[in-house]
């Protein structure tokens, strides 16, 4: 039995200490956002947060974070009723197309915009370029990376996050 | 979705709850001389495109198609709404259920027994990929571009008008008002004259038992108000939260897992297997194997190789367990990519075997007595589809039937292919369609879903089988590897007096190799071959390496001519004034005659495709020996974009995909298997080096065209242009990455 926590909520699993967490997420938790790509990190589909940090889900053992905080696309919006402001800019520009990368673009997104929060193109390049996407919808994730960071730094102050908080 | 039964589609009739569900049936009029032995004998129903009206007046528009991120789903729900004067903030939509009742190829007849101008590329598609099944009817292909310009135009535009017609005549009678002095605006029926409006649900089950015309009166494309607008797709909320549900998504009661692998080795037979250690890894719960299957492929029968399954409590368990598997598979393992070019060399030069697709003008004597030639040779390799989500499906087999959840381009030729491996009759599989992570044509051959539903047969209970991206690499429907031979005669001012081309291997559309250029002697044919590994179609099919060679060697021409590449295309366009108008605007938009500096370049070309004509401009810099991509301008004449946004999304994608297959795509054999595996060895464009995409649109009004696969032709000779304008170097061969350097654009 491990224990960790998942979009702030405690979670006992019985997996096997080397499963990969992505296994552990879609087929223990039932957290079926986070995708199967490649299975050795190098497409970014399976993209959640580790304590804040983008992790490629995918080749992390279950084991390695154990008591950790993990934040799947599940938990990205700030409550039920409210996107994320990278939500809702790839709302606005029409950013998915077949739609399979795009909770693994967005968790990456995020944690780019968590430590960077008005990221320039040579920045949104180097932290998504390990997240491809096959209809190749490039021009419009950063042109949402974008609005979202004006967005962001419009609406409010950087409210304290728990997770940074957490993760020192 | 509530439950389909046959008997829905009979006509029109009451749904529960007030409701009513119209179905709109186009049947021939009569059958006359201008129709040709494709409808012979035929002569049924048309066209099934459904609407159904709830008593809150809400509107569901029933989509004949799939959905992989194309948008089409949302365009043709615009285009039935347009006809119908429905309110958009009141529609839904829902996917039809893979019936027979929702075959496209009802729409393709239809389009003939109109006597309209029928695509001469549609034809062999049809050809291709429906007279080969052994049922005409079980086709529900999402693929060939066609959605829009076909299922659209013929039948969502069609039944929307007719719908609209039929809750007219519904209100003339229930008003006693002659039919013509109604209008209708927003999803309510309107007569002026007494001062009557009521919404169309107050009349819909009257106009249930109203006959539908099959040649209701469309709109001028002038009065518009849905069709043409950016409207947001449907499918793009679920797809930002992780609630869109993929087939990988799929989870049944009592489901267990499975991964695969088929015989590396084409036509390989296993030879031994021990499977002690995978039986015993934590987890697994069995071991088995598939036997050597045929089914229907979209250019042939295909036969599936024996296959090992592993069975477990989870994919992890069941992946370990097949990597502990000791299996000895045997087979040619004497093929290699060398000794396949060797021998499409050899085809080349085989002239007894030739086919002509089109020889006018006598090529071959002016070529025999021309003063300049200018010859060249390309080649292009086997390309995966390597769709973001890896093949997968969950089936369930119990009592003699089959329920199967998969995400595919074709969902009625699925039901059919898995029926008859399981040998059951096709009412008793049920195939759920759900959103597919990427399809580019290989999700509409069966292999995979046949693999499940034969898995749940053997083991009695729900499976859900995933492939791995290695099998999913090395077991696909490759584009053909294959070369293309030009020669060319130029006259005194440059210009082409003859074209000869020889090319091996042909799929379609037919007309992928023929140029639109002003030549009055072509000479083009192919040699037909066996192709080595399992081909079907990838996006754009043969367009995609004839739009490469094509608009590479006429830019070999014209810089033999002396004179810019625009213009010597330019030139030979003056018969040709939509392609012309395409061209111009690309080099408009691209600022063409704008000089670049030292180690930069501009590369133009222009490929018609699935009735949409584009042209791209491609800029490029030399940095540090690597080439950067700068800028790709798209300009497409698709007649009319039905929703521009996702139509200009579509040109981005095309491009994209296009120039992952020109830089990076490349799968080679070595003994007698396919070598790449994953994303390392087969990449992809990532963000860091994909150039910025400008698309504009004319909407010509012309036949609308297609949007899915004609942005991808163009891509791979614009950047092989603009090399080659940026360093001299003419590279006729991909991927060009083996040519010349490329910039991953990373940041180290």
């Amino acid at each position: 039995m491990i224990t960790l926590d998942v979009n702030g909520t405690r979670k006992e699993v019985e997996a096997d200490p080397d499963t990969p967490l992505l296994w552990v997420l879609r087929e223990e938790l039932s957290l079926t956002g986070t995708k199967f790509g490649c299975g050795i990190a190098q497409c970014g589909a399976c993209t959640v947060l580790i304590g804040g940090q983008a992790a490629r889900a995918c080749v992390i053992p279950l084991s390695n974070v154990k008591g950790r905080e993990v934040t799947t696309i599940e938990g990205l919006a700030p409550s039920p009723e409210t996107l994320h402001p990278l939500q809702d800019a790839w709302i606005e520009h029409q950013t998915p197309q077949c739609g399979y990368c795009q909770s693994g673009q967005l968790m990456a997104a995020a944690a780019l915009l968590r430590r960077n929060p008005n990221p320039t193109d040579a920045d949104i390049n180097s932290a998504m370029e390990g997240n491809i996407c096959r209809c190749g919808m490039y021009d419009r994730i950063r042109a949402a990376i974008k609005t979202a960071a004006a967005q962001m730094s419009t609406i409010e102050p950087d409210t304290p996050d728990t997770e940074d908080n957490a993760d020192g | 979705m509530g439950k389909w039964t046959r008997r829905t589609f009979i006509g029109v009739g009451a749904l529960a709850g007030g409701g009513i569900l119209v179905g709109v049936a186009i049947r021939p009029g009569n059958l006359n001389k201008h129709v040709d032995d494709h409808v012979a004998g035929e002569g049924e129903t048309l066209v099934h495109v459904y609407v159904k009206i709830d008593k809150d007046n809400v509107i569901t528009v029933i989509v004949p198609h799939s959905e992989m991120g194309q948008g089409a789903q949302t365009a043709l729900t615009q285009m039935l709404a347009e006809e119908l004067d429905a309110d958009w903030r009141k529609i839904r939509f829902e996917e039809a259920p893979a019936l027979k009742e929702y075959a496209m190829y009802t729409v393709g007849r239809g389009e003939l027994l109109k006597n309209i101008d029928f695509p001469k590329f549609i034809v062999p598609s049809i050809d291709a990929a429906m007279m080969r099944l052994a049922d005409t009817l079980d086709a529900q292909i999402t693929g060939g571009s066609l959605s829009i310009r076909v299922t659209g135009e013929y039948g969502m535009r069609v039944a929307g008008a007719a719908t609209r017609d039929m809750l007219k005549q519904a209100a003339a009678q229930t008003w006693d008002v002659p039919f013509d002095e109604i209008e209708t605006e927003r999803s309510m029926l309107i007569h002026e004259p007494s001062a009557r409006v009521e919404p169309y649900s107050a009349v819909a089950e009257l106009a249930a038992t109203m006959n539908p015309s099959y040649v209701p009166t469309l709109k001028d494309p002038k009065d518009f108000k849905i069709i043409g607008q950016p409207i947001q797709r449907f499918d793009i909320p679920a797809k930002v939260d992780g609630t869109a549900r993929f087939a990988l998504d799929v989870r049944l009661p009592d489901m267990v897992y499975a991964t695969i692998q088929r015989s590396p080795i084409v036509r390989g037979r296993l030879a031994s297997i021990d499977d002690t250690a995978a039986r015993a890894v934590k987890g697994v719960l069995d071991v088995v194997k598939l036997p050597v299957t045929e089914h229907d492929a979209l250019f042939g029968d295909f036969i599936a190789d024996e296959a090992v399954a592993v069975i477990a409590n989870g994919y992890w368990a069941a992946h370990r367990g097949l990597r502990a598997l000791d299996i000895q598979w045997d087979g040619n393992d004497q093929v290699s990519s060398e000794t396949i070019r060797a021998r499409q060399y050899r085809e080349l030069e085989n002239t007894d075997e030739r086919e002509t697709d089109i020889d006018v003008g006598g090529a071959t004597e002016v070529l025999a007595t021309a003063d300049k030639i200018v010859s060249a040779d390309y080649h292009v390799p086997y390309l995966a589809h390597a769709c973001m989500e890896p093949l997968n499906a969950t089936a369930d087999f119990r009592d003699g039937k089959c329920e199967v959840w998969v995400g595919c381009q074709n969902p009625l030729g699925f039901r059919r292919a898995i029926a008859t491996s399981l040998g059951l009759h096709e009412d008793d599989v049920t195939l759920h369609n759900l959103l597919m992570g990427g399809g580019f044509g290989r999700k509409s051959t069966a292999d995979w879903a046949m693999q499940a539903a034969l898995l749940s047969q053997r083991i009695g209970r729900p499976v859900q089988l995933i492939w791995s991206r290695e099998e999913d690499m090395r077991q696909d429907f490759y584009r053909p590897a294959l070369p293309s031979r030009f020669k060319a005669a130029l006259g005194n001012d440059g210009e082409p007096l003859a074209w000869q081309n020889t090319y091996v291997s042909k799929m379609e559309p037919v007309e992928a190799p023929v140029v639109p250029y002003a030549i009055k002697a072509k000479d083009i044919g192919y040699v037909p071959s066996e192709h080595y590994l399992p081909i079907g179609p990838w996006r754009s099919v043969d367009e995609s390496q004839h739009g490469f060679f094509v608009e590479s060697f006429i830019d070999e021409c014209a810089h033999a001519a002396g004179v810019d590449p625009f213009v010597y295309r330019a030139n030979l366009l003056q018969e040709h004034p939509r392609h012309l108008a395409v061209l111009e605007r690309a080099a408009k938009e691209a600022n063409w005659n704008q000089p670049m500096g030292p180690g930069r370049g501009r590369g133009i070309a222009l490929k018609e495709s699935f009735g949409t004509i584009v042209a791209e401009v491609a800029e490029v810099s030399l940095v540090h020996g690597e080439v950067v991509m700068d800028r790709f301008v798209v300009v497409a004449d698709p007649g009319l974009a039905v929703n521009p946004d996702g139509f200009a999304a579509q040109m981005e994608s095309g491009v994209i995909y296009g120039l992952t297959a020109a830089i990076y795509g490349e799968i080679t054999v070595q003994d007698g298997a396919v070598v790449q595996s994953n994303f390392h060895d087969y990449e992809a464009l990532r963000i860091s080096a994909s150039p910025v995409i400008e698309t504009h649109i004319i909407n010509s009004g012309h036949k609308t065209g297609g949007a899915g696969e004609p942005g991808t032709p163009p891509a791979a000779p614009a950047l092989a242009n603009a090399i080659f304008a940026a360093t001299g170097q003419r590279i006729r061969e991909l991927p060009l990455r083996k040519h010349i350097s490329f910039s991953t654009g990373a940041q180290s």
